[in-house]
């Protein structure tokens, strides 16, 4: 190969080889065993390199092997579909931005310092929490840290956790947690949908470590007992962990106002594409209490003062971390997902204080409006009775699967199965009525039709 | 002369005008005619958050000006060592449209497109690492490594027996050893010896049947090819231990040689490392972790599977679990997607050894300089190298973080610094392929003045930065328990006298 646009010097290697004294390439490799120097070129990609043009081709040829659907499915699970306004596009794609690395040179870094402080901050005034880190992963990754931050602070080996819990969280917790010998003890659901305080109270012994609780939960319901079971936890010498949708507390009382200890979440719904799940944003956040924020994973983003006494930003609170505490550290990360938390804050921004509101009660009002239209049908019904946002888990009398096909074919994506009969839907401002009907519509023509035969 | 700009930006909560707003959402009236909201009163949201209230250009002003108070690569060389700040091709953000309206849970049947394209890049980065099998579930290295060390524990316990200590080089990433803790090993530090390699007769003294496996960076952290590697990986397996390939440091060898063909069983690659995916201000980043032989059937899952019906997941029979809520970094998956498409096999097999030529080049360039030592000489090294300033300290006083900040003056980004912890002062620069000869000789030239003027004129170096938007931060006051805030939250309630000191 003689030039490529992204390995400028093949044309000046003889030079530079000079410059270095070698007389060829491999003589700066002769310290690598011979019998294991690569002899051949590895085999990727598709025989040369491609061009632009080629590479647009290429992606376009794969785009078409995904189904062209009408509306963003009707999942949520975790993450939900919502429309990412082109402003905060540009903004993430501002090269000071999205080449940067991890400003450990503050001075040059200012910007992305204050636009991750002022992340730390939306969440913080959402959650009513006063630390909140620069981003972890995603949910289910805050759930695994937030119960290895527990284990550090009492030592305690087990964690109760709600089977209304998102799933996937719970599972990628055990796996993180695994290792540390941790265990997670399942407390049942009531008919409601939402924790059973009463199994929980029977499963609350002295070694638990914390108590987990996820609101909205994996059905779509709030939880309406948070109080009594921060109570019933705090009673017992355990910690708390409670798991919010960002977007809800528009509407419901945030973290803080129940004194939970550890506040997570996932703000992919606010500003973040899809992307098959990742990258999402893991939310992070704790009382104050240096008990807690000692133990914090995660970087931190704090005000302070320059040299000449202007206003400035840097990493704080950093002997937590790997580079300086190394196997002492409380947590691995490094890499985290700082730009996506400059997507909410831009997003956030642009809501604003009146744009948010709006926006919950819209997805709010769109799920409820879903519900009423299949239970006036008489085409199936809720699962559970109580409030919910977003997300709403609906029971109707044919096997879910048989609808799921119908929607597919229709070129609609309906909720995720649960059980033979029930799935979680999930509707937000970029289902409009138009797409709702439509969806409603469908399910019935197959209820309709297995009845008829 | 470069200058960064210095806007008095103040914090977007500071802007205290009421009644505007940057989007409009859409709204249905039909829907709000129909149904209400009523949340429970338990529940309900009392006070509202106090969120400014901005016009879309105010938004956008605000954050454009923070943006240029920034630096990325697109502004100046970034020679952070162990990092691989390459060049991020903007094909890669074409690939977005591939997967950013995909939800993860949608049926396998509609995301066909997407899955090609991780069945893809899983055959390729296995065939770059020599490694059986690849998952994308760890979204970063750190997470790869979590994987990783997770994996080996649960191999050990299949086979009935308890290992509780991971080994870990002394020039190992700070992650190793946060990893190997996390999974609950107990950490052995293994010394490394006057040539800056894993010294083999320590690590034979030290290897026993309670060792879980060794973890192992290649070239390691000073640039320098384990070149024992062979040797290492009998020792290890001798006790049918784990070879484990932190993969941070790959660039140097892309193309030249491979993690499995040196007796690494298991390994995790940093795609935006190597692959060039954007490092996006400290994340989003994307990983794969891979592993050979009966390894594999402990990789996290899911794994994209191929058959005459297309493609479908694949559940590895022992695995670990799930890292990540759902696939990992999809979206960063496919940019790396592009890089190797546009690289192709001939880019893609030249990366290692154009990395090493800049890096030996440099060297060629610093060599000498007054104040700068190169610990552990006479070798060539691989993706980076680390000086020492220690000359420079005891002569002049000025340290190797005062060399930093005056690069930023020049235009430069710093190398990392203080690391590995073994070399003193240490500045570890890597330069990547990516920079070419012309800036690598501006860097160098960067350096050597910065040298001169710190024994001609050491105050001057030691009260840079100036041309940067602030000068140097003030970490007592940062983390102070009386004034640390990390939020403006904790600015308020401090302003109120309603929080005390974080103690």
């Amino acid at each position: 190969m003689e030039m490529h646009p992204w390995l400028p010097n093949l044309g000046d290697l003889r030079e530079m080889l000079k410059e270095i004294g070698v007389k060829d390439v491999e003589e700066l490799f002769s310290d690598i065993p011979k019998e294991i120097v690569l002899k051949r070129e590895l085999n990727v990609g598709y025989g040369r390199p491609l061009s632009e043009y080629e590479i647009a081709r290429r992606l376009e040829e794969l785009s078409e092997m995904n189904a062209k659907l009408l509306y963003p499915p009707f999942l949520g699970g975790g993450v939900c579909p919502h429309y990412v306004p082109y402003a905060v596009k540009m903004i993430i794609s501002r090269s000071e931005f999205y080449t940067a690395y991890t400003p450990y040179q503050p001075e040059a870094n200012q910007g992305l310092l204050q636009a991750l402080f002022e992340y730390q901050s939306y969440m913080a005034e959402l959650l009513q929490m006063e630390v909140v880190n620069s981003s972890l992963y995603d949910w289910g990754g805050a759930l695994a840290e937030a119960i290895l931050m527990v284990n550090r602070i009492n030592g305690k080996k087990k964690v109760i956790v709600p089977t209304n819990a998102n799933p996937n969280h719970l599972k990628v917790a055990e796996t993180w947690v695994k290792g540390k010998g941790i265990e997670l003890v399942k407390v049942k659901y009531n008919e409601e949908g939402k924790i059973d305080v009463e199994d929980l109270e029977k499963k609350l012994t002295d070694d638990i470590g914390a108590v987990y609780l996820q609101t909205p939960n994996f059905f779509g319901v709030f939880e309406t007992e948070v109080e009594g079971v921060v109570e019933l936890a705090r009673k017992k010498g355990a910690l708390t962990i409670m798991g919010v949708n960002p977007l809800a507390l528009a509407l419901i009382k945030p973290p803080g106002e129940y004194n939970v200890d550890i506040a997570i979440g996932d703000a992919q719904e606010l500003g973040i594409p899809l992307s098959m799940g990742g990258p999402s944003l893991g939310v992070f956040a704790t009382r104050w209490d240096a008990k807690l924020v000692r133990q914090m994973p995660g970087r931190i983003v704090g005000l302070t003062k320059d040299s000449f006494g202007k206003e400035g930003f840097t990493l704080i609170l950093q002997t937590r971390e790997q580079f300086a505490r190394r196997e002492k550290a409380t947590s691995n990360i490094t890499t985290n997902e700082a730009l996506m938390a400059i997507a909410v804050a831009v997003y956030l921004s642009l809501l604003g204080r009146n744009g948010l509101k709006e926006l919950a009660e819209e997805v709010y009002l769109r799920s409820h409006y879903a519900t009423k239209l299949v239970e006036s049908r008489g085409i199936g019904k809720r699962k559970f009775l109580g409030d919910f946002f977003e997300e709403v888990t609906l029971t109707f009398p044919v096997e879910y699967q048989r609808i799921h096909e119908k929607l597919l074919k229709a070129g609609l994506h309906g909720g995720l199965g649960i059980d033979d009969y029930s799935a979680v839907f999930c509707f937000t401002e970029v289902h409009p009525k138009k797409a709702i009907d439509l969806l409603v519509e469908k399910v019935e023509e197959v209820v309709k039709n297995v009845e008829a035969s | 002369m470069w200058r960064q700009a210095k806007w008095d930006e103040p914090l977007i909560f500071e802007y205290k005008e009421k009644g505007r707003r940057g989007m409009l959402i859409p709204r249905e009236d039909e829907i709000r005619k129909a149904v209400s909201v009523n949340i429970p009163d338990k529940i309900r949201r009392e006070r509202e958050a106090e969120l400014p209230e901005l016009s879309e250009l105010e938004v956008i002003r605000h954050y454009i000006r923070l943006s240029q108070m920034s630096f990325g690569v697109d502004t100046g060389m970034m020679p952070l060592g162990s990092c691989t700040m390459k060049y991020n091709p903007k094909v890669e953000e074409l690939s977005q449209s591939l997967v950013e309206n995909l939800h993860p849970l949608q049926d396998i049947s509609t995301v066909q497109g997407a899955l090609e394209m991780l069945y893809e890049m899983q055959e390729w980065i296995a065939e770059i690492t020599g490694m059986d099998k690849c998952s994308f579930q760890v979204p970063a290295g750190s997470a790869g490594e979590l994987a990783g060390v997770l994996m080996i524990k649960k191999y050990h316990e299949e086979k009935g027996r308890r290992r509780d200590e991971m080994l870990v080089a002394d020039t190992a990433h700070g992650t190793n050893p946060a990893s190997a803790a996390m999974a609950g090993f107990k950490v052995v530090y293994i010394k490394s010896n006057n040539r800056g390699l894993v010294d083999l007769d320590i690590l034979k003294e030290v290897v026993n049947e309670n060792v879980a496996g060794f973890m192992l960076t290649n070239p390691n952290t000073l640039g320098l090819f384990e070149e024992e590697i062979l040797e290492i990986s009998k020792v290890i397996h001798s006790v049918d231990g784990v070879l484990y390939y932190d993969g941070a440091n790959l660039n140097g060898i892309l193309g030249v040689a491979r993690p499995g063909d040196m007796g690494f069983d298991v390994v995790h690659v940093n795609l935006h490392k190597t692959f060039a995916v954007p490092h996006g201000g400290g994340g989003p980043g994307a990983g794969a972790i891979c592993a050979k032989g009966e390894m594999a059937e402990y990789l996290p899952y899911p794994i994209v599977e191929k058959s005459s019906k297309g493609y479908s997941l694949y559940y590895p029979k022992e695995s670990i679990g799930k890292i990540s809520t759902f696939f990992g970094n999809v979206g960063n998956v496919a940019r790396a997607y592009t890089y190797i498409l546009g690289l192709g096999p001939q880019g893609v097999s030249a990366v290692g050894k154009m990395s090493t030529v800049a890096t030996n080049y440099l060297i060629s360039k610093l060599r000498g300089i007054r104040g700068l030592e190169l610990p552990f000489p006479g070798k060539y090294r691989k993706h980076e190298v680390v000086f020492s300033a220690k000359p420079l300290m005891n002569d002049t006083g000025v340290t190797a973080f005062d060399v930093a900040k005056a690069l930023l003056d020049r235009g430069f980004y710093a190398p990392t610094i203080y690391f590995p912890p073994i070399v003193d002062e240490a500045l570890m620069i890597e330069p990547t392929e990516t920079e070419t000869r012309e800036t690598l000789d501006k860097f160098a030239n960067a350096l050597k003045e910065i040298l001169a003027e710190a024994y001609s004129d050491p105050k001057k170096i030691s009260s840079t930065p100036l041309n940067t938007s602030v000068g140097r931060l003030d970490q007592v006051t940062a983390n102070h328990p009386t004034t640390v805030t990390p939020t403006y939250l904790v600015k308020k309630l401090r302003e109120e006298n309603k929080i005390g000191a974080l103690r």
